[in-house]
């Protein structure tokens, strides 16, 4: 078949044209890149305990969330993140900083679309699964946990 | 132990777990072909199982952000305001937790997304 041969040679010239990183070398950049990360919120944590000891830990944990998730998508804006997430794959998008990026560049991407037909719809195309299956399953969990330790 | 020292120890520790954990979902990447998207919400269930059976919070006090800040956290805090609120008006709180506790974080990323989005044009790539 004439449509299958082309296929092949097709696939050959993809896979020939495809960038090859090493699976090491990717990894390594993964591993930096998200435990920078990690280190960084770690580090504005400890600025907000130092600054401010009286909030309490649960209050010090949500500032610190709101505060690099507000950085990252700003990074988005400014288009600084598609270099993190170029570099860094895995260590980009699964810290959440790489959930709000994802947020964020999805209704920047639609913009073009309409503020409610583009932005506010598509917001959620990448994250929604992860959303959903949150609110699904950690409900589930927790009455199952409250069930079984009887906390009621 | 010295108070320095202690510090630099958390520090190495929450840039081995947390970059650990990046390299395991960059690695699932590679072998399994999973996509980005399933490999969150494989995560997510990771951090909303370790919640649930109530080992998520010592290995936080080990780990710190190395741990709260992958989305491994997210599913936790989850998993966490749902028990509590459970605890507090009866089962069906287990509904409505999860969102009260991350409310703060999702709420951020919404309204920041759509200021950003109000700023900056769309880039070409």
């Amino acid at each position: 078949m004439e449509k299958s041969k082309r296929n092949k040679r097709y696939n050959a010239y993809v896979e020939s044209v495809t960038p090859k990183t090493g699976t090491w070398h990717s990894l390594w950049n993964a591993l930096w890149v998200g435990g920078l990360t990690c280190m960084i919120a770690q580090g504005i944590g400890d600025i907000y305990y130092a600054l401010f000891p009286h909030l309490g830990k649960d209050l010090i944990v949500n500032f610190t969330s709101m505060t690099i998730i507000a950085l990252a998508i700003l990074f988005t804006g400014f288009g600084f993140f598609d270099v993190i997430a170029r570099k860094g794959g895995a260590g980009s998008f699964l810290p959440i900083t790489g959930f709000a990026n994802a947020m964020a560049s999805a209704s920047m991407e639609f913009k073009t679309e309409g503020l409610i037909m583009g932005t506010s719809v598509k917001m959620f195309t990448v994250v929604g699964p992860v959303i959903v299956n949150g609110i699904v399953w950690s409900a589930v969990a927790g009455m199952i946990n409250v069930l079984i330790t009887g906390g009621i | 132990m010295n108070p320095v020292l202690d510090k630099i120890l958390t520090y190495l520790i929450v840039f081995l777990v947390g970059g650990g954990l990046c390299a395991i979902a960059q690695l699932l990447i590679i072998k399994t072909k999973l996509t980005p998207a399933r490999i969150l919400v494989i995560f997510l269930l990771l951090g909303v199982v370790l919640e649930g059976i109530g080992i998520y919070k010592p290995l936080n006090e080990f780990c710190q952000a190395g741990i709260s800040v992958p989305i491994v956290g997210f599913g936790a805090a989850l998993t966490r305001g749902a028990i509590e609120y459970a605890k507090q008006i009866g089962l069906l709180g287990a509904l409505g937790g999860g969102l009260i506790r991350t409310s703060l974080g999702i709420g951020t990323a919404v309204v920041m997304s759509y200021i950003v989005t109000l700023i900056f044009s769309p880039r070409s790539k």
